[in-house]
């Protein structure tokens, strides 16, 4: 994601080459390297250009034998499977992501040229590629092709978008094209009609068994000679190197002597991988590497080529060569229909109206629609924890660890699935049908400016939903940079969850005092608060403290096409297990720990202290004298109440009673437990904001998720932990509060004024009280961004909400 | 002329790619060479990206990207 993780990413690949050094190759694969791999299955790398139908044929020729992981020590998902060929041999396919050139510039083109090379850990050098193209465009399409076959791995080639070549009469003579190409097999297929799958498995055996390479290019000799200059002073440098080495790393990283494609990639990118891995993070040789590389490429313009543009210019020069007479190519036709969509579908005005419906419509599913699985699976959680604790009566540990720990837990996180399955339904719709890229296109304006992109545009729009599916859909942005100022961006938005929180406050507080119009202006200004801190966020993220070099914003607008229901539903799919399997646990483990902190240490001597004194009072209120007690704040005024109610009801409440005692048992429990004495030692903290210790323990209990505080207040305020936001008894409760007499100049006072109910709204629209947000910033981009995030987010709340209440008092006492 | 500059609609030919920048070497990798036809299709409503068409393709690039692509109207 970030400089620095990608540098991580370069040196562990480094230590790693080293250490696997003996058993694999480096680089080059060779006829050795299949050899070695007779223990395990021949690996084949799928590659290919964005849009080519790459993830059709993966799940065509693997079926459902896929497998999800991650390279280690970046957050680049990892798909794998098994392709079994008709003689019961299998082999595995690594689907590498979709670049157009082995000059990788985002984080996920690195993991290629490094996979490619045998470079990454745990995944060795592939022993064939098969390379997917674009049969509508194959002279793009193949300059992929040519720059791996520079690897001289065996490799073959599929026509993919068969249906669209005949369609647009563009004629490809299969064979002629793969013997003009040095006699690897090209196969004709359309993935997404299964047609050609069949020949693509025999072409994959072929290429396993016979080893055919894709010619090269014939480079001119000042090319040649800008690369053994390279190969020359990298050889030298590592012999200095080994000798003089001080540390493993350095050692290991002169090592591995680069392959002929890794130095092609060292003289013709501006920015390379393969130079963080040569250099491991020692900056002398990265400066001695870099003179090197200069040297180079002084040689290659000495002889008239511009060293940037020498190998694109060459490969497409051989490719059109091959291409003529194997390849007839219709242009004019090839492009009409989407040409046609894209007169109204990119136009200034439709365009716009039709991308904002479009956007309503993906915001409405994830705002309302996944509300009714929510409630369902609500309801089922409800029912469970009510079975599990009418089971667990005689434990009461154990029923409240099953109960408000492990199936909370569990419910925390698989609450959100509905959501994160509904926004990627979308999601893939999206990019499946071509729009994407148009979105991004008509938006982008938009958001440059502040450094991230078009594509920024969904998940900030859904994160006023929920954070967790809009952190996890930035995967739909191939700019780190870009990508990480959108994460850190969006946990801003005002979710749904922060309403429980506004709407006991308006309720409570703001409608009563200030009228519904105020009151609701203020409720828009809580939704603009995030966005106007997020937006600069972004801004001073990526202009100040990413220094990573720009990414380029170069969109290809693919051809429209129908959205094939199966791949929409794997990716729905994926995207669900992989949040249950990555998130899934660090939620589960933040919701027992802050239940733990809740529960324990659980005295019975609290228990005991609490009876006697209900019993007290009870006889105190049961005589003739009036009720005592009416403004203390402990034992809360509620109970008082409940109590006097219940001695002047007589027997018939006597249930009534009980229920109140259980309550203030509980409120003595939380108060007790080491959350509830933390949150009264640490209130000091908050008192700039104006909060009093039942709050600061609501912030904390909130922690793994925001609306957690209306329910912890039901129980700090004696009234249960079933309360929700609409319970009068709750508003009543928190208009009643008063500070106790210890709290000095405060005594007696509202807590609850009007500074610092807005202070309080303000807190909870900037914290970060969402551990399953945290799980998701750690699940793709890891624990760094997870920190900072936390960090700052609470740092900037705490700051707006003690600026909100010390202004706000001081301005009312001016008044 | 500035590939930024090519007013909409109108056929060019590219003339020359700096080729100094990851943006440069993206578009060259995409078959943006020099020789090759180009026109600007789209622009964005609020002015900017562009949607550029060459060699049989549709890609969106941002005006100051386009700016290190010179071409010669025809």
């Amino acid at each position: 994601m970030s400089e620095n993780s990608t540098t991580t990413a370069g040196a562990g690949a480094a230590k790693n080459a080293v250490e696997t050094a003996p058993a694999s190759t480096t680089g080059n694969a060779t006829a050795g390297n299949a050899a070695a791999g007779a223990s395990r299955p021949p690996l084949i790398a799928l590659i290919g250009n964005p849009n080519t139908g790459k993830t059709s044929l993966f799940n065509a020729l693997t079926g459902l034998r896929q497998r999800i992981g991650n390279y280690p020590g970046v957050t680049v998902a990892k798909h794998s499977g098994t392709v079994v060929f008709d003689d019961g041999r299998r082999a595995e396919l690594l689907d590498l992501p979709g670049l157009y050139s082995l000059a990788a510039t985002s984080l996920d083109e690195r993991i290629v040229i490094d996979a490619l090379c045998g470079r990454l850990p745990d995944t060795p050098a592939p022993d064939a590629v098969l390379v997917v193209t674009d049969g509508t465009n194959l002279l793009r399409n193949l300059f992929l092709a040519s720059q791996v076959a520079e690897l001289g791995i065996p490799l073959a080639i599929v026509v993919n978008h068969a249906d669209a070549v005949r369609k647009f009469r563009i004629r490809v003579d299969a064979a002629k094209l793969g013997e003009r190409l040095g006699g690897v097999p090209v196969v004709l297929a359309s993935a997404w009609h299964g047609e050609g799958i069949h020949e693509i498995r025999a072409a994959l055996r072929t290429v396993l068994d016979h080893r055919p390479r894709m010619s090269r290019v014939a480079w001119k000799p000042c090319v040649t000679d800008a690369l053994q200059i390279l190969r020359d002073g990298l050889a030298r440098d590592a012999q200095n190197n080994a000798a003089g080495a001080d540390t493993a790393a350095a050692a290991a990283a002169g090592a591995a002597l680069p392959s002929d494609a890794e130095l092609q990639r060292l003289l013709f990118d501006t920015a390379t991988p393969v130079l963080d891995r040569l250099t491991a993070g020692d900056a002398a040789r990265r400066e001695r590497i870099a003179h090197l590389v200069r040297a180079a490429r002084e040689r290659v313009r000495h002889g008239g080529l511009n060293p940037f543009a020498a190998e694109p210019v060459l490969h497409y020069e051989r490719i059109k060569e091959a291409l003529a007479g194997a390849v007839t190519d219709r242009e004019a036709v090839a492009q009409s229909r989407t040409r046609r969509i894209d007169k109204v579908l990119l136009h200034r005005v439709w365009g716009t109206l039709i991308f904002f419906g479009a956007m309503a419509a993906v915001f409405l599913a994830v705002f309302f629609l996944a509300e009714y699985p929510k409630g369902w699976l609500e309801t089922l959680f409800a029912w469970l924890s009510d079975t599990a604790g009418g089971a667990l009566e005689s434990a009461p540990l154990l029923q409240s660890l099953v109960q408000d720990g492990v199936i909370a837990g569990v419910g925390a996180f698989l609450s959100f699935l509905p959501q994160i399955m509904l926004l990627f339904l979308f999601i893939a719709l999206l990019e499946d049908s071509g729009y994407m890229a148009r979105a991004a296109f008509l938006m982008d304006k938009l958001f440059s400016w502040c450094g991230l992109n078009g594509k920024s545009f969904v998940p900030l729009l859904s994160g006023y939903a929920c954070a967790i599916p809009s952190i996890m859909a930035t995967r739909t942005i191939e700019d780190p940079k870009a990508r990480a100022a959108t994460i850190f961006a969006v946990p801003f938005m005002s979710c749904s969850a922060r309403l429980p929180v506004y709407s006991l406050m308006l309720a409570a507080f703001l409608t009563p005092q200030l009228g519904p119009a105020t009151a609701g202006a203020l409720l828009v200004a809580m939704y603009l608060a995030g966005l106007a801190v997020a937006v600069p966020t972004a801004w001073v993220l990526t202009r100040f403290i990413l220094k990573t070099r720009a990414q380029p914003f170069v969109l290809e607008m693919p051809r429209y096409q129908v959205p094939k229901p199966r791949d929409v539903l794997w990716r729905v799919w994926q995207s669900a297990a992989e949040f249950v399997k990555r998130a899934g646990t660090i939620i589960f483990a933040i919701t027992v720990l802050v239940w733990a902190l809740l529960y324990f240490p659980h005295d019975d001597a609290v228990e005991e202290r609490v009876k006697t004194e209900f019993a007290a009072k009870a006889k105190e209120t049961a005589a003739p004298a009036a009720a005592g007690g009416a403004g203390a704040e402990k034992p809360a005024a509620g109970d008082a109440k409940a109590a006097t109610d219940a001695a002047a009801g007589g027997g018939d409440e006597k249930s009534e009673a009980d229920a109140a005692l259980e309550r203030a048992i509980e409120q003595a429990h939380v108060e007790n437990s080491y959350l509830g004495r933390f949150g009264k030692w640490a209130q000091p903290l908050f008192a700039p904001c104006g909060f009093d210790w039942k709050i600061t323990v609501g912030i904390l209990a909130s922690f793994p998720a925001r609306e957690v505080i209306v329910s912890t207040l039901g129980i700090t305020y004696s009234l249960g932990g079933e309360v929700d936001e609409e319970s009068e008894d709750l508003k009543t409760a928190l208009a009643k509060s008063r500070w106790s007499d210890t709290a000095g100049a405060l005594a007696g006072k509202p807590i609850y004024t009007l500074p610092v109910v807005l202070a309080l709204m303000l807190f909870f629209a900037l914290c970060s009280q969402c551990g399953a947000t945290l799980a998701t910033i750690r699940q793709e981009a890891g624990w760094r961004w997870a920190a900072a995030s936390f960090f700052f987010m609470t740092v900037l709340a705490w700051l707006a909400a003690a600026a909100c209440n010390q202004l706000g008092s001081r301005l009312l006492a001016a008044l | 002329m500035k590939l930024s500059e090519l007013p909409l609609k109108r056929m060019a030919r590219v003339t020359r790619l700096r080729a100094e920048n990851t943006v440069d070497q993206r578009l060259l990798a995409l078959g943006l060479l020099p020789g090759m036809l180009v026109k600007v299709a789209h622009v964005a409503p609020l002015g900017d990206p562009l949607a550029i068409e060459f060699q049989n393709q549709c890609v969106s690039v941002r005006k100051n990207e386009a700016d290190s692509v010179e071409v010669e109207v025809l």
